[in-house]
């Protein structure tokens, strides 16, 4: 049985077996290496895509439940999606590799509520980890695709308050 | 003129030893005498095609700036800084430079605190500040004259902005594109004359910023785990499951049997399973039947290995002890009452979102590898004796890393000499990726060392420090490099050379280093992960004893010590965060300071209990770290590293039960989630000196900080690591 994934609005007829992990046919069969392997167990956010919209790991979302989907990967975003235009501005990346995965979670998060409170920051991106610890300016570059101020401690903070104050 | 001070000693000393150590490597590893580690790994070295501006600047007809960065971008955003102090020199349009990795080849790209090529110790910026100034310098005095000689004017008339050389009293003008060719011809000047911090427009400011933020948010910044060459195979290998086993038997019968599974084969690290794909070479593994030779592993649980190391700090055993810092006479300045801590600290995964992985292609004695290499030299060594050829025929291109925080900088080159196993094995030069699943990078050891440290101290009427014994018992992570002799200055550094300590008549530091199979590395600040907790949380518990503030206390001794910048970030941190102003009932202040790699860290955190666990809000952070290139990238790390030590801080540990670690994947070693990040803000202090490491030195504060803070909460110190208990 050959199954026909409908991925960033194109249809890909896939080789493997319905029960193989969503993320290794992106990543191997399908070359869409954008998405990420972080921990294969859903605890790390990395294989973030949208299935119809909504948030899910790709890790262990078997290919058979994801047929007939909308399946959205960071690809399918176009690259000047606002969210990816604020993660610009700000500088969130540092290594980058989790990125992906946080701005699936984070347009999907705003796809549902476009003036997110730091509540549902939490709640939407707490699935997602950084080990580079790039959440106070992934917070910031959410509230800013949002149109909302950054935070007093975000991302600006250090730039403006920089080379003042004490000397030796 | 150079306005800008040299490092010193202290601040480029750790590196220097560091990079002392892996020459000697190279040097013991190839058995070669009389050499340089670069001349070594130089012999038949491929060497890339060098445009009229040298190793690290190119310069397109388009007009655009290409930099050659020589270091491992692993989010840190060395290569930003790198690019800033050419562009600077040069006078380039920091809206038209782009940067590249370089290959692998000492002799060109060695980093000079080294002596080889590699990455570590906070160095990037560091080591290339000299070097890059002149580069850019020189190309930019090569544009100047060949404009000179167009237009028939004095070199002294021109001006240079934006890669454009004008002539401002005829209004001449031509862009370093239009200037290439003449000015490839002519030759570089001898001693290119640097400028004066006052006349920089780039370095220090708000555009310095990162050239890969748009790659890595649109998923097309390319990492070793995106690699797909033509006909390439992935391989996992099954690992032993107690450190110090080898394979002693395995049945492939069932794995051969799984679609897409290539072969299984022996190496000498374990079993490995090559197949088509990712997931069949993982679910060949799982089906792979292994039984292993425990003879010489590591069977003791972490708790029988601290309480071994609680003996030998308690002076039991014959672990030889390593004096590392002494002082007067010691002979009775310990008689009578003393304050008295112990410190425990965990073994720590790095655990990077990207899990070891590596691409290696074998034909013969020529090697090619596509991966994130971190110290290119030890993994073009390593990698030579595993296929027997000269090491600087090893090719490298090198890709960014998905995090390492040290992980990748280790003399062992672990897993990319276990993929040039299974490459060898391959043959032909058919690529093979090496993929080790989170479960592998998290149970592979090269932890950070676990630690015990046992302070006792007797202090002078006024309550500060007058006499100090400090013992600390952990691991060597040099232990690995054939050329390394103990004592390993990591197990102490931070301890040794504190202001405390320099600052107390009295001193007796002695380290012991035990050894053990369970595997161990540098992990980001080193030996200042838990040196810092150990002498900051110390001192605050000696402030309070003595009535004193914690940031008074601090500073009296940092006079006594001579610690200008110390004093310098204590003072601006403690500023910024309102030092003595009240909080919110159940919220307190902690101070922490620390100096890493050069640079010297002051945090203030208000941290609060919820729940029995400590929930961080405001971090102040004050940095000294010299000349600040990019501000921006320097809050980056102070936030980032803050978030990495207080990760670790809060909830890090790999332990051993009966040898077996316990942990495996995110959901048994917990980490950082955003919602419990705290609010960092950054201040630096203003700086001529010599520019120093911004990686590291923003992650051994937090800890000590969070301890001083729940020690004026709770009246309770912290004797052990993490502070939340799995």
């Amino acid at each position: 049985m050959s199954i026909t994934l409908t991925i960033n609005g194109q249809a890909y007829p896939v080789a493997s077996p319905p029960d193989t992990p969503l993320l290794w046919v992106l990543r191997d069969e399908l070359k869409l290496t954008g998405t990420k392997y972080g921990c294969g167990i859903a605890q790390c956010g990395a294989c973030t895509v949208h299935l119809n919209g909504l948030a899910v790991r790709s890790c262990q979302t078997p290919i058979e439940a994801a047929q007939g989907a909308q399946i959205t990967t960071i690809e399918g975003l176009g690259g000047n999606h606002p969210i990816q235009a604020s993660w610009v501005r700000l500088d969130v990346p540092q290594c980058g590799y989790c990125q992906s995965g946080q701005i699936m979670s984070a347009t999907a998060l705003l796809a549902t509520r476009p003036k997110p409170t730091d509540d549902d920051i939490d709640q939407a991106m707490a699935g997602n980890i950084c080990r580079c610890g790039a959440y106070q300016r992934i917070r910031a570059a959410i509230k800013d695709a949002a149109g909302e101020a950054p935070p007093p401690a975000a991302a600006d903070a250090a730039p403006q308050g920089a080379l003042e104050g004490a000397a030796e | 003129m150079n306005a800008f001070a040299k490092p010193d000693t202290a601040q480029a000393g750790s590196a220097t030893r560091r990079g002392f150590v892996v020459g000697a490597t190279l040097a013991g590893g190839a058995l070669v005498v009389g050499c340089s580690p670069a001349d070594i790994v130089g012999f038949h070295a491929q060497t890339p095609h060098l445009g009229a501006f040298g190793p690290f600047i190119k310069i397109t007809p388009d007009n655009w700036v290409t930099v050659i960065n020589k270091h491992q971008e692993m989010g840190q955003g060395n290569h930003a800084g790198l690019a800033a102090i050419v562009a600077e020199e040069l006078d380039a349009d920091w809206d038209k430079v782009r940067v590249e990795a370089s290959v692998a080849n000492a002799k060109l790209y060695a980093n000079t605190l080294m002596g080889v090529q590699g990455t570590g110790g906070s160095t990037a910026i560091n080591n290339s500040w000299d070097q890059l100034r002149l580069a850019g310098a020189s190309a930019r005095a090569m544009f100047v004259q060949a404009a000179a000689t167009r237009f028939g004017v004095p070199a002294h008339d021109l001006v240079v902005k934006d890669s454009m050389v004008s002539h401002v009293l005829s209004g001449r003008s031509a862009s370093f594109a239009d200037l290439l060719a003449d000015a490839s011809k002519v030759a570089p000047p001898k001693s290119p004359t640097l400028k004066r911090r006052s006349d920089f427009t780039l370095i220090g400011t708000d555009r310095v910023r990162r050239k890969d933020s748009l790659a890595k948010s649109t998923g097309t910044a390319r990492y070793t785990q995106d690699v797909h060459l033509p006909d390439m195979l992935t391989a996992m290998v099954a690992h032993p499951t107690k450190f110090g086993a080898k394979v002693k038997d395995f049945d492939a019968d069932a794995a051969r049997k799984v679609p897409g599974v290539v072969d299984v084969v022996r190496i000498p690290t374990g079993v490995a399973v090559i197949a088509q794909s990712t997931y069949a070479a993982k679910l060949g593994r799982d089906a792979l039947k292994v039984t292993w030779n425990e003879d010489k592993a590591e069977k003791r649980s972490t708790d029988q290995i601290l309480a071994d190391y609680k003996a030998i700090a308690a002076g039991q055993g014959h672990e030889k002890a390593y004096v590392f810092q002494t002082a007067g006479d010691a002979t009775h300045a310990f008689d009578g009452q003393l304050f008295e801590a112990t410190y425990d600290f965990p073994f720590l995964a790095h655990a990077t979102m990207e899990a070891m992985n590596c691409v290696a292609q074998v034909h013969g004695n020529k090697v090619k590898l596509t991966f994130a290499s971190q110290i290119p030299t030890l993994d073009q060594l390593n990698t030579a004796m595993a296929v027997v050829t000269l090491p600087g025929t090893v090719d490298i291109e090198i890709l960014p890393a998905g995090g390492s925080f040290g992980r990748r900088g280790n003399p062992l080159s672990d897993y990319v000499v276990e993929c040039v196993h299974i490459a060898k094995h391959v043959g032909g030069g058919r690529p093979v990726k090496l993929v080790w699943t989170r479960e592998d990078d998290m149970t592979g050891g090269l932890y950070r060392p676990l630690t015990h440290h046992a302070i006792a101290v007797k202090t002078d009427a006024e309550g500060f420090p007058a006499a100090w014994r400090h013992r600390i018992v952990t691991q060597s992570t040099e232990k690995g490099l054939p050329g390394s002799k103990p004592p390993d200055d990591s197990a102490y550094e931070g301890a040794q050379g504190s202001p405390y300590l320099k600052a107390t008549p009295v001193v007796d530091g002695q380290a012991y280093l035990p050894d053990s199979p369970v595997t161990t590395l540098w992990w980001r600040s080193v030996g200042a992960t838990h040196t810092a907790m150990a002498m900051e949380h110390t001192i605050d518990q000696l402030a309070r004893r003595a009535g004193k503030d914690p940031a008074d206390y601090r500073r009296a001794l940092y006079r006594k010590a001579g610690a200008g910048r110390h004093l310098g970030v204590l003072d601006l941190a403690c500023q910024k965060a309102g030092w003595g102003q009240p909080l919110p009932a159940g919220t307190a202040r902690g101070l922490a300071v620390h100096e890493c790699f050069g640079s010297v860290v002051a945090q203030v955190a208000e941290v609060s209990l919820k729940d029995g666990v400590p929930r961080v809000g405001r971090v102040v952070t004050a940095i000294d770290c010299g000349v600040a290139i990019s501000p921006d990238q320097i809050a980056a790390q102070m936030e980032g590293g803050t978030c990495y030590g207080l990760s670790a801080a809060l909830y890090g540990q790999i332990t051993l039960k009966d040898g077996l670690v316990q942990q495996t994947n995110f959901d048994t070693y917990r980490v950082l989630r955003i919602n419990e990040a705290p609010a960092v803000e950054t201040y630096i202090v203003p700086s001529d000196n010599h520019p120093t490491g911004v990686g590291e030195p923003g992650t051994p504060v937090i800890a000590p900080a969070v301890a001083n803070a729940l020690l004026a909460l709770t009246g309770k110190p912290t004797d052990s690591l993490p502070f939340v208990k799995a």
